[in-house]
Formats: C-alpha cells, structure tokens, sequence
C-alpha cells in the first residue's frame, strides 16, 4: 500500500512539474524563434552551387533533456499496447527546436547571414537504472556564411 | 582550419582532397552529474550537466579530426558529420568525421 501511495506521489510530481516544465520552455522556444527569425536556414548542400561568401564556420547546437516521470510511466504503458507516444513526441520536439536555436543564436552573434546544410543527429543515453527512463541527445549542426 | 558541412568553402576553390579525418572520443557519466540526473529525470527538462559533458567531448573529438588534417597538410574540412553511439551502458562515442581538403 505504502509502495503505491509512493509510486503515485512520483507520478504527480513527474506530471505537474513536468507539464510545468514543458509549457515554460516550449514559452522560451516561442519567444527565441521569432527572435531569430531573421537569420534564413537551410537543409540544402547537396549537389548544389555553393553561395557566395567571404567566410564559413561549422557551428553545432546540443541539448540533453530528460523525459519526466509520468512520461516515463505513461511510455512503459504505451509499450504494451503499442501505438503513437505524443509524450514522447513533445520531447522530442522539444529538444530539435532547442537544439536548433542554439546553432542560430551561435550563429547571429558571430554575424551570419545563412545557415546552410543542417543536419540533425540523434542518440538515446541513460541505461542508468532499470527505470526506462531516458535521456536524449540531440544535436543540430550547419554552416554559417557571412 | 575552415570546418563546413557543406561540399566545399563558399568563396574558394578545392585544389586538392586528402580524404577522410576522424576524430571520436568515448565518455563515460560521472557520479555527481548521475545524482543531480536522476532529480530531474523526475521533473524531465534538460540535463545541463550531460549536456556540457558532451559538448566537451565532441570538441575533443573535432580536435582530433582537425589535428589529423592539419598533419596531412589540409586548411580545410568539409562535408562534416558527427555521430553518437552507445557503446556500453552509461557510455557514449562521439564520433565526427569529413573530407580533408587544400582550399584557396
């Protein structure tokens, strides 16, 4: 009994706190993005002409965020029944946009016109208890051309 | 060093290709870094300790990459790629990787 009451605690924190969490910084990303909407970006590289510049610079922008506990919970239920994790979806999310802002805010205050060539990478780390609960890497890396 | 991910350097032109340079390093998590991880694995949000971790890494691992271009005679690298593996458990590779290049 004590070990549900616990377990549900967990789960409140792990969801009040993370959809706290989450409103703050999709908030954050909000603002930033319009912010640095002026610096135009690009996937294209590939078998293109290059632009014509005076300089590049290879800039990366990475992010480690966490899934909260109710994420947690609610993928190791999502992991019986199968089917679309929008918990996980918003994390992700999350952490490309995160990333992203990164590159360009690096990328404004070095004076760029264009980020061109964006890749995107991404890894899981943790593993660092029988929990699930994961942890993912996301990184984002262009050329700036100024 | 000129570093682009693109397939050559805006403005210059590639005289000569040294092929590919690799740079990767592994690390591990630190303790300390675990503790202040597994609160927030409770709230979720981002892991800024992990975060700096890697961003250590993966500059180590670009250093290495630009270190061996720069003893093939390269000033340059393009078409850079990085990858992440785990490769044991609390363990990660960084790994990056491009063309050596003479540009002028």
């Amino acid at each position: 009994m004590e070990e549900i009451i616990f377990f549900l605690i967990l789960l409140g924190i792990g969801y009040s706190f993370g959809i706290l969490a989450e409103k703050k910084h999709y908030k954050d990303i909000k603002s930033r993005e319009q912010e640095t909407l002026s610096l135009a970006i690009a996937s294209f590289g590939a078998k293109q002409p290059l632009p014509n510049a005076s300089e590049a610079k290879l800039f990366v922008g990475a992010v480690v965020i966490s899934s909260d506990y109710f994420k947690t919970f609610v993928m190791a239920l999502r992991n019986i029944l199968g089917g679309r994790v929008v918990a996980y979806e918003s994390l992700l999310d999350r952490g490309r946009r995160e990333a992203l802002l990164r590159v360009k805010e690096q990328a404004i205050a070095w004076g760029a016109t264009e980020v061109l060539n964006i890749r995107y990478e991404t890894s899981t780390i943790g593993g660092n208890n029988q929990k699930g609960i994961a942890a993912i890497e996301v990184i984002a890396y262009g050329t700036a051309i100024r | 060093m000129i570093l682009t991910t693109l397939e050559g350097v805006p403005g210059k032109d590639i005289l000569e290709h040294y092929g590919i340079v690799q740079g990767s390093t592994v690390r591990a998590k630190n303790v300390g870094r675990d503790i202040g991880a597994s609160f927030k694995n409770l709230v979720g949000g981002e892991l800024k300790g992990y975060t700096d971790l890697l961003n250590e890494a993966r500059q180590e691992a670009m250093d290495r990459m630009v270190l061996q271009a720069k003893q093939m005679g390269a000033n340059a690298i393009v078409n850079i790629r990085f990858s992440t593996s785990s490769v044991a458990q609390g363990a990660a590779e960084i790994f990056a990787y491009g063309t050596a290049v003479l540009v002028r």
